[in-house]
């Protein structure tokens, strides 16, 4: 099958005509959660796991049907409304469920499922559940809407409402200086990956008339190669946004302000992950265009590597976990750019990391929950025999993630090592060098909050959390643990007519060298771990001059950067522009207006209120204009 | 009969007018001076009819007593009113109304 093959939906039958089902459910229980008030407070967390447990009941429907469906079928369009249809301005809103959506749809409702039943326990002393939940709906709804949308247009609609839910869902806790603005800096630096995306439709629009991922994937080759260009480089910048990629990733360490819940789903699970999504669905207009699929790939080096740096050094648990899901995202962004050898890929570590990651945010939560919500693992240690469901899950998704066989991250990383290596040899080298850092980083954080001493603070007595938080943790531990087994040869071709195809080898015990060659530095990683983490460990953070610790610490100096760069470079652009205005554009209109005071001012004196004065300036006027007079008849 | 002379006539007494109105203080002086003016005008207008043999420029003349006669109305009430209020009718005095 052609790699580059543009697959058109066929028109909806059966139970795809009820798809939208899947948005609409969330949303409505989001509205009566909003406004119904207090009124449903003592139900409203049980209905807001309904609402999206109802949508991955239609979702998992589709999915049986899409199975059942012919190869050529499985894509297919359900069209809703005319949106806007004015001149020759036609937008359809129309739902795109093929196998990459259904997959997405899956993930976002089945995880997140999970996550909110999970939430009831975790909120449950907290005062604003309704509140909570109501957002959780809005963000599902939103997410849904992003990944099942047909055309850029219906996409963006979703990519801003998950922007908005992750807004209000950061600053939940709304009381907290430093949550309000974890909101609204992750807001404000998505609004620069918006700008892309919106150029970006502007400039489809200008070229090919239309939204619709169809036939802008059909008109793709009409373009001019520069303009396409231009158009990859402006969905990597939105791509970079939403996806906490380098350089606008200062967002994603600060979000971990939120409720745990929040940033296993939002942060982490999904929302996240949606600028891979984008460029794997633009991997049309990507094929036509090498330097922005380099960018892509750049960058997600770049980020894998920053994200592991940043892991490395914190000692807030969340943290570590936030810099590891940016270094994730990083590998499925490489394995993006790369092309249709990888686009499948990206979504398998997707989704796969989607289960682990999901599943350790939630043991991260679960041991705040016993720690009186103290997020630093300096306070933590020994917490294995107190918490065994929480340990025992939380290793499962830690052996997941370094890679080990035959857990789920093994195979997705795996494939894309081998991919990135294929591509050049500096992107696998540095894929491979990710995966050790990831392995030392996450040994370090199971050291230092599951083995070695108590290190616990006066007061704080750990205890397992309640049943209605370990049962998520035990089901997402068996996904992690039994995903990439179970999808690992099938993704490829599943993917195939979405993603474009590149036959590459996945057999489940046939180890490639790289992945030997992984392993073995994943073994080193966690060997470098274990060793440096196994003593003492003190209660206070040790002040650092290595530069390398400093600099991860601070958060690879973002903010300084950007407070530099953007902010005060910004502040100063903007005085220039000012005292521009202020000299020639102001200066002349104020010149002009002096000019005419000043005349009217000079003239004004005349007028004394002496009469016999304005008399006299009567005959002068006169005998001016008898001598003019005079002097023309002469003439 | 010379018009030239009732022309001479009457530029001196519309000078005598302008004379006497840019330099006498007393507002019922200035007023006689601004009726000399326009009597003398008056005087050039009927002139020149006569001059040249129709009537429009007695018509003129006409006009302008009409006009002058309203103005002579309006005028002295408005200085017995300012005589009244500030005791005085000296135009330099009434300066009151400027920029």
């Amino acid at each position: 099958m052609n790699p580059l093959e543009i697959v058109v939906p066929v028109e909806a039958t059966g139970l795809f005509q009820y798809a939208w089902l899947m948005i609409a459910i969330p949303l409505g229980v989001a509205a009566i959660l909003l406004l119904g008030g207090k009124a449903t407070n003592a139900w409203g967390h049980w209905l807001g796991v309904l609402g999206v447990i109802g949508s991955f009941a239609v979702a998992t429907a589709l999915f049986v049907q899409m199975l059942g469906a012919e190869v050529a079928d499985r894509a297919v369009q359900v069209s809703m409304f005319d949106w806007i249809d004015v001149g020759n301005l036609n937008l359809s809103a129309a739902l795109l469920v093929d196998q990459l959506s259904i997959l997405f749809a899956l993930l976002v409702t089945g995880v997140g499922s999970l996550i909110f039943i999970y939430s009831v326990g975790y909120m449950a002393e907290d005062p604003h559940r309704r509140r909570f939940f109501a957002f959780m709906n809005i963000f599902i709804a939103a997410m849904l809407t992003l990944v099942l949308a047909d055309s850029y247009a219906v996409l963006f609609i979703g990519w801003e409402g998950v922007g908005l839910a992750s807004y209000l869902l950061i600053g939940f806790w709304q009381q907290r200086r430093s949550a309000a603005l974890a909101a609204k800096k992750a807001f404000v630096v998505n609004r620069i990956g918006d700008l892309g995306l919106l150029v970006a439709m502007f400039i489809m629009m200008a070229l090919f008339g239309s939204l619709n991922f169809a036939e802008v994937n059909q008109a793709a080759d009409t373009a001019s190669a520069s303009w396409i260009t231009a158009i990859g480089f402006l969905l990597l910048l939105a791509a970079c946004g939403k996806s906490a990629q380098v350089p606008l990733q200062s967002w994603l360490l600060d979000a971990m302000e939120g409720p745990t819940p929040v940033s296993a789903l939002i942060h982490a699970a999904t929302m996240v992950t949606a600028g891979v999504y984008l460029v794997v669905r633009s991997h049309i207009l990507f094929e036509l265009t090498p330097a922005a699929s380099l960018a892509v790939c750049v960058v997600g080096v770049v980020t894998l590597l920053a994200g592991a740096w940043v892991g490395s050094t914190k000692d807030d648990i969340k943290k570590v976990l936030a810099g590891s899901t940016m270094s994730q995202i990083g590998y499925m962004m490489l394995a993006a750019g790369i092309g249709p050898a990888g686009g499948a890929f990206a979504i398998f570590h997707l989704f796969t990391h989607g289960f682990f990651k999901a599943n350790m945010f939630l043991g991260a939560g679960s041991v705040m929950h016993a720690m009186d919500d103290d997020t630093d693992m300096r306070h933590f240690g020994a917490l294995r025999k107190v918490m065994p469901w929480t340990f025992v899950t939380f290793g499962i998704g830690y052996l997941a993630i370094i890679g080990i066989p035959p857990l789920a991250g093994f195979y997705s990383k795996d494939h894309i090592v081998v991919a990135a290596w294929e591509r050049g040899m500096a992107f696998g080298a540095l894929a491979m060098l990710g995966a050790a850092i990831t392995a030392f980083y996450m040994t370090r954080l199971m050291m230092m909050t599951f083995f070695g001493e108590r290190r616990w603070a006066k007061g704080v007595h750990p205890h397992e959390s309640p049943g209605i938080m370990v049962v998520p943790l035990v089901v997402l531990a068996i996904g992690s643990a039994a995903l990439g087994m179970l999808l690992n040869s099938a993704i490829q071709t599943w993917l195939a007519p979405p993603t474009g195809h590149h036959p590459h080898a996945t057999a489940l015990w046939e180890i490639p060298w790289q992945g030997w060659a992984t392993l073995a530095l994943v073994l080193i990683g966690v060997g470098v771990g274990y060793l440096m983490y196994r003593g003492e460990i003190s209660f206070e953070q040790p002040r650092t001059k290595n530069p390398i610790v400093y600099i991860g610490r601070n958060d690879l100096l973002a903010d300084q950067f950007n407070d530099a760069v953007f902010v005060r470079g910004g502040g100063k652009l903007v005085d220039g522009f000012q005292a521009v205005d202020d000299l020639l554009i102001d200066g002349g209109v104020r010149s002009t207006t002096a000019l005419a005071t000043g005349i009217g001012d000079a003239f004004s004196r005349l007028q004394n209120g002496y009469e016999r004065r304005y008399g006299l300036w009567m005959v002068v006027g006169a005998v001016l204009v008898s001598v003019v007079l005079i002097l023309g008849r002469l003439a | 009969m010379n018009p030239a002379a009732y022309l001479v006539l009457s530029a001196v007494l519309f000078s005598t007018g302008l004379l006497g109105f840019l330099i006498r203080r007393n507002a019922l002086i200035a007023f006689m001076s601004v009726e000399l003016m326009l009597n003398s005008a008056n005087l050039a207008l009927v002139s020149f009819s006569y001059a040249n043999g129709n009537l429009l420029g007695q018509v003129g003349a006409f006009f302008v007593m009409v006009v002058a006669a309203g103005e002579v109305v309006i005028g002295l009430a408005i200085i017995m009113i300012i005589f009244r209020t500030r005791r005085s009718a000296s135009v330099d005095d009434q300066n009151q109304l400027k920029y």
